[in-house]
């Protein structure tokens, strides 16, 4: 299988903290790769590094084959972003906002057309196309946010922290998607401190302290930390950690 | 250049549905120049003043028919004594009082020589010089009327021309320094708040991750407000000249590009503060505080430069509205051309230049 990202001792220091310290993976092609750590553990320094966000101290990435130092500006047409910061423009429509993001990856108007009647389509969505995304609930705002960051058809994309704050049901259909999109050849990246979210991955990754502490599969890694779920092995993970949450 | 295009779509469509800050920006420069064209004026009109007449001749009668029918001086009342002149100060009515001796006629034609006193309330000094120097004007007039059959032996006749602003009128002195004062507040502060906006709510991060290039990002959001200030600057030239009656008596075109070169400053200066502050409110706080104050205080616009003490004179070249209010003042005022105001035009493109490498530099393009 292609290797779509790798990582090889990379690591970002602010000062005399490390947040990431030398951590080394790589993520197949398609791959749904669970991202997990306590907060303050460094995962989103990690993911903000692979796109671009912030520079690394030493090591080196790839990112659809593309080096993190020197073709950041091919990286960011491969890659879908989605922060944990909600970020869709609440004072726009929902056509707006794709309209928006659509033209701010160089798309054509008829790709944006179709695209935007395709997307309101499949979240049935169609008669809110013209409705302010303020007035939206929270579920149905990011359910349109992932729609929005895999809008141009990114090989990649980053969704970082993509549920919180969502009940159970919408993360079940949030979830029904990120797999959508990993059928359609996405590979996705998810950060996410929801156990349950954790068991939905191909593999994860758990990390502690800056450092990547176990990668397997669900069921390896409970077979290897004898735990029922994936709850007990972060947790056995997790106590290692001497950092304190941020 | 599409990119830049939807950009610049978005950010139409944030101005536009938030309709109360538009029509802040919009109405803001009306609103000033109606304000200080009608309301806030140093011209005293109608002043409320009192007349002790000891003497009650002929001369003293045409002297007050003089003062009374003046526009300046409204006469509250007809004093009989000198201490009733305390007691009406004391009312707060009147601003001045105006005495006229026992004999006034005679002194006058058989002496040469009369005296009239002029008391006024300098509580507020402005005023209070302002009306003596009316009256003293109107009662020179007067002796001059007297006189002018008679010829005298040493005589320095003054003749005054105000340039430029022959009636003296306040609107050809605040007009540059409403359109300083409105350029930078649309410009710096809104520039500012709306690139922090983005920061806040995260929707910055999307914009770097994307391929839009950062500095394109900055353009975009800082060009509809240039749209914007070319709006203001039309509505308040169209204001000026039409309701205002002061003239544009040099080249439009000129004033406008001048305008836009301050405009463009005052963007820098936004996207200055925007880097530095994390939230709105900071934003806010140091676009109105740290530039707006020291703009209004230091630009020559409502206190003279010339009468302050030399550190603050030094501070004021620091001020990029003195320099354009300067230029508008030579322009639109004074009809100057370019070759009078290439300094301070060379020095406001230096400013810009200056900011805008300072701002870009500290622009985190990767965020940390």
């Amino acid at each position: 299988m292609e290797k779509i990202i790798t990582a090889h001792k990379l690591t970002k220091r602010f000062g005399d903290f490390t947040a990431v310290n030398q951590i080394s993976f790589a993520i197949q092609k398609g791959e749904i790769f669970g991202f997990l750590g306590a907060n303050g553990a460094g995962k989103t320094t990690a993911m903000r590094m692979l796109c671009g966000l912030s520079m690394p101290s030493s090591g080196e990435a790839t990112v659809a084959g593309f080096d993190i130092y020197r073709e950041n500006e091919k990286i960011k047409r491969s890659i879908g972003y989605m922060s944990q910061k909600f970020s869709l423009y609440d004072d726009l429509t929902v056509k707006e906002n794709m309209r928006f993001y659509g033209g701010i990856y160089g798309m054509t108007d008829t790709f944006i057309r179709d695209k935007t009647a395709s997307i309101l389509e499949q979240l049935h969505l169609e008669k809110e196309g013209d409705k302010l995304v303020g007035s939206l609930p929270l579920g149905w705002k990011q359910k349109l946010a992932f729609s929005v960051a895999i809008f141009h058809d990114p090989p990649i994309v980053f969704l970082d922290e993509p549920t919180g704050g969502v009940d159970p049901v919408t993360r079940r259909e949030f979830w029904s998607m990120i797999y959508q999109a990993s059928a359609a050849g996405i590979t996705i990246f998810v950060t996410t401190h929801y156990m349950d979210e954790a068991e939905y991955c191909n593999r994860v990754s758990i990390m502690v302290d800056g450092r990547i502490e176990a990668l397997d599969t669900p069921a390896q890694l409970k077979q290897t930390y004898q735990a029922k779920s994936m709850d007990g092995v972060f947790l056995k993970l997790a106590r290692k950690a001497t950092r304190a949450a941020d | 250049m599409k990119q830049f295009i939807a950009f610049v779509k978005k950010e139409f469509i944030h101005i536009w549905r938030d309709r109360q800050t538009l029509l802040i920006l919009l109405g803001m420069p009306i609103v000033q120049i109606v304000i200080f064209g009608f309301a806030l004026t140093n011209e005293v009109k109608n002043a409320k003043i009192a007349i002790l007449d000891q003497s009650k001749d002929a001369a003293t009668a045409s002297l007050i028919t003089e003062l009374a029918s003046s526009r300046y001086f409204e006469i509250e009342k007809e004093l009989s004594s000198y201490q009733q002149i305390e007691t009406e100060f004391h009312k707060g009515k009147i601003k001045m009082a105006v005495v006229l001796p026992s004999r006034f006629q005679e002194d006058l034609l058989h002496f040469n020589k009369a005296s009239v006193q002029l008391i006024a309330d300098a509580s507020d000094p402005n005023v209070a010089n302002t009306l003596t120097n009316y009256a003293t004007a109107i009662i020179m007039d007067y002796q001059k009327r007297i006189t002018q059959d008679r010829q005298l032996p040493y005589t320095i006749h003054t003749e005054m021309r105000m340039l430029y602003n022959p009636q003296q009128k306040g609107a050809f002195n605040f007009v540059p320094g409403v359109m300083a004062m409105v350029l930078l507040l649309v410009c710096t502060m809104m520039t500012a708040i709306t690139i922090v906006k983005e920061k806040e709510m995260g929707t910055m991060e999307i914009m770097l991750v994307s391929p839009m290039k950062p500095i394109m990002v900055v353009v975009a959001k800082a060009f509809p407000y240039l749209v914007l200030s070319l709006v203001n600057i039309t509505s308040i030239l169209l204001l000026s000249r039409f309701v205002l009656g002061v003239p544009i008596n040099g080249s439009l075109f000129l004033l406008v590009v001048e305008s836009i070169l301050f405009t463009m400053v005052s963007l820098s200066l936004g996207l200055l503060v925007s880097t530095s502050a994390e939230s709105q409110q900071t934003a806010m706080f140091i676009s109105l505080v740290a530039l707006l104050l020291p703009t209004i205080m230091l630009s020559g616009f409502m206190f003279p430069l010339e009468n302050m003490p030399l550190p603050l004179r030094v501070v004021s070249n620091l001020i990029p509205a003195k320099w354009y209010y300067n230029i508008v003042k030579s322009v639109m005022i004074k009809g100057l051309p370019f070759q009078a105001v290439w300094k301070e035009t060379l020095i406001l493109a230096g400013m810009m230049v200056f900011l805008l490498v300072l701002a870009i530099r500290k622009f985190k393009i990767r965020l940390s």
